[in-house]
């Protein structure tokens, strides 16, 4: 009974909407964070006195500092976008198809 | 002016104690502090209090592994962040920053940059396939009994080198605040976290990560912002007085001895970024909200107290060298500069005691301690659960256990795990706390993470694949770590170690996604073939939670 039911969601064009939608979204999101980690963690291996420079000459805040407070703000500041598109718009989506499942059951 | 607030507060509710306290702190330096042990006090009456009342709400088996799956986002949110903000992370962290500066704060973006990446890619996935334990989805498709004795196994082991990093803690931890014998600490640890553990399931282990970390997010401001207003809250202003005493100087900012080499550094990336996917506490976190919308709140509030406490760490670290590392009080000897009263890791609690006097200490020791009987319960919970609902129900019982036996094993194998945690933390004694858990990490990664993510990503993946990928990438990064020197030349005491990284995460990763690649494509059997068919179900199920495990009605 639900694998028929797993038949007809996965028969569904919004299904197929939904997966290629969210996964875009997901895997863009998950390429910026990965991209940028493993980039700041190269430059730490490979050219670590570069995060040793001063932000503005004389001051003792290092580019490593700011670019790591940066960090922090923004990857926080990507999973608050993802909640709310994928509680808002993507679960929305996936009640349709749900419900049209269940439909067509009848 | 706070601190003499503080201080006034703390003298007129206990002024009798303070003065008998001080009378011993006179003679003996590591003596009573009566703050502490009242403050801990209340902290325990209150979690016992939770305990007998989860007591009486765990019933089933869902009660007792999930709290029936009715946690909110917001409160799971909180328990995330406490089981991950472990005492590991206020005493090795801030003593990490304390000593070494900016390469602390690089390991704390290590430790956060995982939670956006299981969120985007596993969160959803995680509750809408899984029920108890990670197995639930490892072998949702697979061989039951093969896949899942290699889940446990691997957990196990995560658990069981966390558990160290935690039970070290502790025992340095109470013998500075209590004066007592380390080993009477780690007796004392191992033996709360069972009751709580099988008295109250996980109902109560969560209330205790909720209240844990409210107290560890407030006592960490509040030391945090009395100890930056001796800077007149201007960061640059502590940076260039801290930058002057350091021995490190103008290097105190840059990328420096903890990651001297590239592979050191990209493997204790990924190992700290993955292997948070891969811990079988924070997973089993995933299974106690209500569904995938939940789940995702749960990162987002995670995530957020995550950040923020890293970024109050560095600030504590970086006021503690001025604080602490210029006051002849906290070294041994009065000399400064020398060994720390209670070893390298108390810089926090010293931080807590310059800045806010007895008061303070007692309630950052009180909040420490609290941190650590949490995060081993968590451990206890996650551990206690792949033997009882993995191995004992699903593997020997092959899914005929009543409820009640089950909870009867869980129980049995949370009592088995205090004995192995106290064991260890002995055996463990004089290691870095935070390194430990950097291997712990490791393992994680290798182990648990590459099977748990194709397991959910690759149709091919065949119960041959996950067996040879899941073992392999375990056995590899046990090796890794046993031949290294952290264990092979510190613990064993041979010359020279044979494997030159102290992290294994590059190494073993690849290991483990090749073995699994491999042996699942070569693998043609019948069987192969139905659980690569049975990926489209739990395809569906994956993306749309239905079918998914619900909460129960209480």
């Amino acid at each position: 009974m639900s694998s028929a039911m797993y038949e007809r969601m996965r028969a569904n064009p919004k299904f197929q909407e939904l997966v290629a939608r969210r996964g875009r979204f997901a895997w863009t999101l998950a390429f910026i964070v990965l991209a940028m980690f493993y980039g700041f963690v190269m430059v730490v291996a490979f050219n670590p006195l570069s995060l040793g420079q001063p932000i503005v000459e004389g001051s003792k805040v290092t580019v490593g500092v700011a670019v790591e407070l940066f960090m922090f703000i923004f990857f926080w500041a990507l999973t608050a976008v993802y909640v709310k598109r994928a509680n808002g718009e993507f679960d929305a989506l996936t009640q349709e198809i749900v419900k049209e499942a269940w439909k067509e059951n009848k | 002016m706070l601190r003499q607030i503080i201080t006034a507060l703390g003298l007129l509710g206990l002024s009798t104690l303070t003065l008998a306290a001080d009378a011993v702190a006179q003679t003996e330096k590591q003596a009573t502090n009566w703050h502490a042990i009242i403050m801990f006090c209340i902290f325990v009456a209150m979690t016992m209090g939770i305990t007998y009342w989860a007591a009486s709400r765990t019933k089933s088996t869902s009660d007792f592994y999930t709290a029936g799956g009715g946690i909110t986002g917001f409160q799971n949110g909180l328990a995330i962040a406490g089981d991950y903000m472990s005492a590991a992370t206020l005493l090795g962290l801030t003593a990490m920053v304390y000593t070494q500066g900016y390469d602390g704060y690089i390991y704390m973006l290590c430790f956060f940059a995982g939670w956006p990446i299981i969120l985007f890619l596993m969160a959803e996935r995680l509750r809408n396939l899984g029920k108890f334990t990670f197995s639930d989805i490892t072998a949702y498709r697979l061989d039951q009994g093969k896949v899942r004795t290699m889940a446990a196994i691997s957990s196990l082991t995560v658990v069981c080198f966390y558990l160290i990093a935690q039970m070290v803690g502790a025992g340095q931890l109470i013998k500075l605040l209590f004066g007592l014998e380390y080993n009477t600490a780690i007796f004392a640890v191992g033996i709360l976290m069972m009751v709580y553990v099988t008295f109250g399931g996980m109902v109560a282990t969560t209330w205790v990560q909720i209240i844990k970390a409210c107290m560890l997010l407030s006592g960490g401001t509040l030391v945090m912002f009395l100890a930056m207003s001796e800077f007149g809250f201007s960061f640059t202003n502590l940076l260039e007085k801290a930058t002057a005493v350091h021995k490190l100087g103008d290097k105190l900012m840059y990328p420096g001895a903890l990651l001297k080499d590239p592979v050191t550094a990209i493997s204790l990336g990924l190992g700290l970024m993955f292997g948070t996917a891969g811990l079988p506490h924070i997973l089993m976190r995933f299974f106690t909200v209500t569904d995938a919308k939940e789940a995702r709140k749960s990162v987002l509030y995670a995530s957020g107290f995550v950040a923020y406490f890293f970024n109050v760490i560095f600030l504590m670290g970086l006021a503690g060298i001025l604080i602490v590392g210029q006051n002849p009080e906290f070294f041994e000897g009065g000399t400064v500069g020398g060994k720390l009263v209670g070893g390298g890791n108390m810089v926090a609690m010293h931080l807590a005691k310059a800045v806010g006097g007895n008061m303070l200490l007692g309630f950052l020791a009180a909040v420490a301690f609290a941190t650590i009987l949490a995060v081993v319960s968590g451990l206890a919970l996650a551990g206690a659960s792949a033997i009882s609902h993995d191995i004992y129900a699903r593997v020997i019982m092959k899914g005929q256990a009543s409820e009640a036996t089950e909870i009867r094993v869980s129980k049995i194998a949370t009592i088995c795990l205090g004995a192995v945690a106290i064991v260890l933390g002995i055996l463990f004694e004089k290691q870095n706390i935070a390194f430990m858990v950097g291997l712990a990490f490791g393992v994680a990664a290798a182990a648990n993470f590459p099977v748990l993510i194709l397991s959910m990503y690759w149709k091919g993946l065949t119960t041959r694949g996950a067996l040879f990928g899941g073992y392999g990438g375990l056995i590899s990064a046990v090796l890794f770590v046993l031949f290294s020197k952290s264990v092979w030349v510190d613990v064993l005491g041979n010359k020279a170690a044979l494997f030159p990284y102290t992290q294994p995460a590059l190494f073993a990763m690849p290991i483990a996604f090749l073995l699994a690649y491999v042996f699942s494509k070569s693998d043609s059997s019948v069987r192969a073939r139905q659980e690569i068919d049975a990926f489209e179900d739990q395809y569906v199920r994956a993306q749309t939670g239905f079918g998914a495990a619900s909460a129960s009605n209480h």
